[in-house]
């Protein structure tokens, strides 16, 4: 096994949740959900504390952790842009907004740019298929997201801080 | 309502509240505040009104104004003009799109004339963080019916006499269910809220927890009482943040009334109910796949029998109902199965919600009587096709469904009907799509999604649909044979036979029906070549019209590979080789000069 390398700041953080949940195996996805809000996604040797906490083998977790597409293993950029791939969005042109996402920032979806400033992922259904095609940044929504926008929604984070702009 | 004069209603679903809805109400009150209005005149958020494409929505009662299109800016307008000087703000007012007249109540409205709301009853009504208004709107009187006056057995027959049938895509028998669960004999038992919702582009259940959580809490107690158990558990989308606060309130403040917890309202019934999230997998929504997912472990589906209300959570009996079905219990209790029984048609009593979407004109969620038309949601409640194109195709079911064409309009909708169509009901998602929609893709579109979401844990499902998929995505690349077509019926009706559950069963469902609805597309991909809705690109061209380029080169610097070649103000020339069929040239030109072929 790999040594972990994680620092002791951060194992004392999963030790703290597992124990919230009474070291329970069967409180596992609570326990992943607590610890990726907190770290931001699940590394290998994450999942070696929360396994060795929860007195489960690792494989079992690592299981859990990759059934789920709402767990990663892979830190996220700095703005996490996800563009809904819901059938509503998809019939009114998600597939060329993200298209132009992925041309503009150069990466695939599940990647993080060079500068580690955006990660791509797609969604599917936000609720708000009103709005559709829509993209969030973080916790931000923008609806009715056309081809054309992208370039301009990228570039209001571009400068480090997103402006106080308006969504839709 | 306490002793407000006036209410503004600021609709508080993810849709408007993607629209800034957050910051209309504060705007509001501010500038209630600013003129010391603020005792008389109340600002609440509420659930979805359903008319999301109007949005946001803000209604003022007691005269029941309905503003559409609001923005943060508005607010301040319409508290000078309509709430002090009651005069209402006009430009704000819907416009009937064919009389072209303003009209000012919902209820005038043609998306919600022909609507019946039962289980969407309070949602854009009640402020769903205030447990008083659910019960000032008979909200627990269920609950205190079913302890005070029916024993278990009698409130079951109630839910069986009114014929309700499971909302979440099975329609099995509501009361029947409970009934099965209550006869299994066992000191514990439990109560679950499927609020999974996996149907992408549906968003029926989310709305009722963030629109009237309450009412999904009092059904559940009822359920718990009917059959025996204590406690209940929701399993709910992470994803779902807005529907996850409103339920934690609404469960703290059930709890504070003495609504759950011991003793309800002086009876020896206990009853509480805990949260579980879901991490994003659609198979969760199966229920013996969820039941896996909450006791913390992959969600994969396993055999029924046993089903759950045998052998469920930790092994106890289980009943596991959909949010809508649970928001359908508290009115049949207190109105009678009579009154539910009345509406609907004779095998689909009652109400369904629908997520209206995709190429219509009015997006929002509905609820129509069991038995109204494909049409009448279409063109009177939908208000027709967007941008006055042609109707190609209704989708229901999700991605367990079909691709229903115009000879269905005239369908009445209910469980069997859509099934005898080659559809089904599914949870409620229903997407219409127009002439620009090509159907072999949306069958792609549809299998991809199974891809991702299969378990993988039976080889039909997990590596049929695989072929599936690579067979439709030859035909969309122009590379089909007519073998290709015959390959894929075959193939579909093995992984509907021999898989395990409910997803690879019913995943073949969009590539029969459109084979089926719309095999003239499937000829025309690969026989011509061409795709009719011009939305492969590989079978496209973009051509430069020599007539009306002006050679103004702005296609030039767009081409990102530089296949587009030719002199100032002189016609240009794309290279089909170069093309990479990425539109920008088509985007940018400003003289229409650009053709797809
Ligand atoms: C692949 C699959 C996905 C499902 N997804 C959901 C869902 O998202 N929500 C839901 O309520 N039921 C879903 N169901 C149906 C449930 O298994 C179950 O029948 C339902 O929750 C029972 O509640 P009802 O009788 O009130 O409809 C799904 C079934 C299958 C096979
Ligand atoms: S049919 Fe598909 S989703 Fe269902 S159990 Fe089998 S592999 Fe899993
Ligand atoms: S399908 Fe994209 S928000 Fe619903």
């Amino acid at each position: 096994m790999p040594k972990i390398k994680l620092a002791e700041k951060t194992i004392t953080q999963i030790k703290e949740v597992c124990a919230k949940f009474n070291h329970e195996e069967g409180e596992l996805i609570n326990v992943l959900h607590q610890v990726q809000g907190r770290l931001g996604y699940l590394p290998a040797e994450v999942q070696e504390v929360i396994a060795r906490e929860l007195n489960m083998s690792v494989a079992k977790v690592y299981g859990v952790v990759t059934f789920y597409s709402f767990f990663t293993m892979l830190p996220q950029g700095e703005f996490p842009i996800s563009i809904c791939m819901g059938t509503a969005c998809y019939v009114r042109g998600a597939e060329q907004v993200l298209s132009e996402f992925k041309r503009q920032l150069k990466i695939e979806v599940g990647e993080t740019s060079a500068d580690g400033k955006f990660s791509l992922s797609s969604l599917r259904c936000v609720g708000a298929c009103g709005l559709a095609p829509v993209v969030t940044v973080g916790e931000k929504v923008y609806g009715r997201v056309s081809p054309q926008q992208v370039s301009k929604i990228i570039a209001e984070y571009q400068e480090g801080c997103p402006a106080e702009s308006k969504s839709a | 309502m306490a002793d407000y004069k006036m209410h503004v209603l600021v609709c508080g679903g993810t849709g408007c509240k993607a629209s800034q809805s957050e910051l209309i109400k504060k705007n509001f009150q501010n500038q209630l505040e600013e003129r010391g209005l603020d005792q008389d005149v109340q600002v609440i958020h509420t659930g979805c009104f359903g008319f999301c494409e109007q949005g946001p929505i803000v209604k003022i009662q007691p005269d029941n104004t309905f503003y559409v299109g609001v923005t943060p800016e508005d607010s301040r307008e319409i508290v000078e003009e309509h709430l002090i000087k009651g005069r209402k703000v006009e430009r704000l007012l819907y416009t009937d799109p064919t009389t072209l007249g303003q009209i000012t109540e919902s209820k005038n409205m043609d998306f919600y004339k022909k609507q019946v709301r039962v289980a969407l009853r309070n949602c854009g009504f009640i402020n769903p963080e205030n447990i008083e208004e659910y019960i000032g709107n008979n909200g627990y009187a269920a609950l205190g019916k079913c302890l005070e006056e029916l024993s278990p057995e009698q409130a079951i027959q109630t839910i069986i006499d009114s014929g309700l049938r499971g909302r979440g895509g099975g329609g099995f028998p509501t009361g029947l269910k409970w009934d099965i669960t209550r006869k299994v004999e066992h000191e514990q038992k439990y109560v679950v809220c499927n609020a999974d919702e996996g149907d992408p582009g549906a968003f029926m259940d989310r709305s009722i927890l963030e629109g009237d959580p309450h009412t999904v809490i009092e059904a559940m107690a009822i359920c718990g009482y009917c059959i025996g158990a204590n406690k209940g558990l929701v399993y709910i989308r992470a994803e779902y943040p807005l529907a996850i606060q409103r339920l934690k309130t609404a469960l703290r403040q059930a709890r504070q009334y003495g609504l759950l917890g011991q003793n309800i309202l002086g009876t020896d019934f206990d009853f509480d109910i805990e949260i579980r999230y879901g991490a994003g997998a659609f198979v969760c929504g199966e229920e013996t796949a969820l039941i896996h997912s909450m006791e913390g472990k992959r969600g994969e589906p396993t055999f029924k029998p046993p089903f759950p209300s045998q052998e469920g959570y930790l092994g106890k009996p289980t009943n596991v109902n959909n949010v809508e079905t649970f928001a359908n219990v508290p009115p049949i209790i207190t109105k009678g199965a009579e009154w539910f029984s009345s509406i609907g048609t004779e095998k689909s009593k009652g109400t369904k919600v629908f997520a209206l979407a995709g190429k219509i004109n009015n997006v929002g969620l509905i609820e129509v009587p069991m038995g109204t038309t494909l049409r009448e949601v279409i063109y009177d409640i939908g208000g027709g096709i967007k941008n006055g194109k042609e109707f190609k195709s209704v989708q229901t079911g999700g991605p367990s469904g079909g691709c229903l064409t115009k000879a269905f309009l005239d369908t009445p909708i209910d469980y069997d009907n859509l099934l005898a169509a080659g559809s089904m009901m599914g949870s409620g998602g229903m997407i219409v799509m127009d002439e620009d929609d090509c159907m072999v893709s949306i069958a792609k579109f549809y299998l991809e999604f199974t891809l991702d979401e299969s378990c993988g844990k039976c080889t039909p499902c997990r590596i049929g649909n695989k072929r599936l998929h690579e067979i439709l995505e030859k035909i969309t690349e122009g590379k089909g044979t007519p073998e290709d077509l015959t390959k894929l019926r075959m193939l579909s009706h093995v992984i509907k036979d021999s898989s395990l559950c409910g997803l690879g069963q019913t995943s073949p469902n969009p590539v029969l029906s459109t084979l089926d609805n719309f095999m003239h597309e499937y000829e025309a991909h690969i026989n011509d070549s061409t795709c009719p809705a011009g939305q492969c690109k590989a079978l496209l061209q973009y051509i430069i019209d020599d007539e009306k380029c002006t050679g103004c080169t702005l296609c030039f610097r767009n081409c990102p590979v530089g296949a587009i070649s030719g002199e100032k103000r002189s016609p240009h020339y794309i290279d089909q080789t170069l093309c990479i069929k990425c539109g920008a040239c088509y985007e940018k030109c400003k003289f229409d000069a650009i053709k797809i072929a």
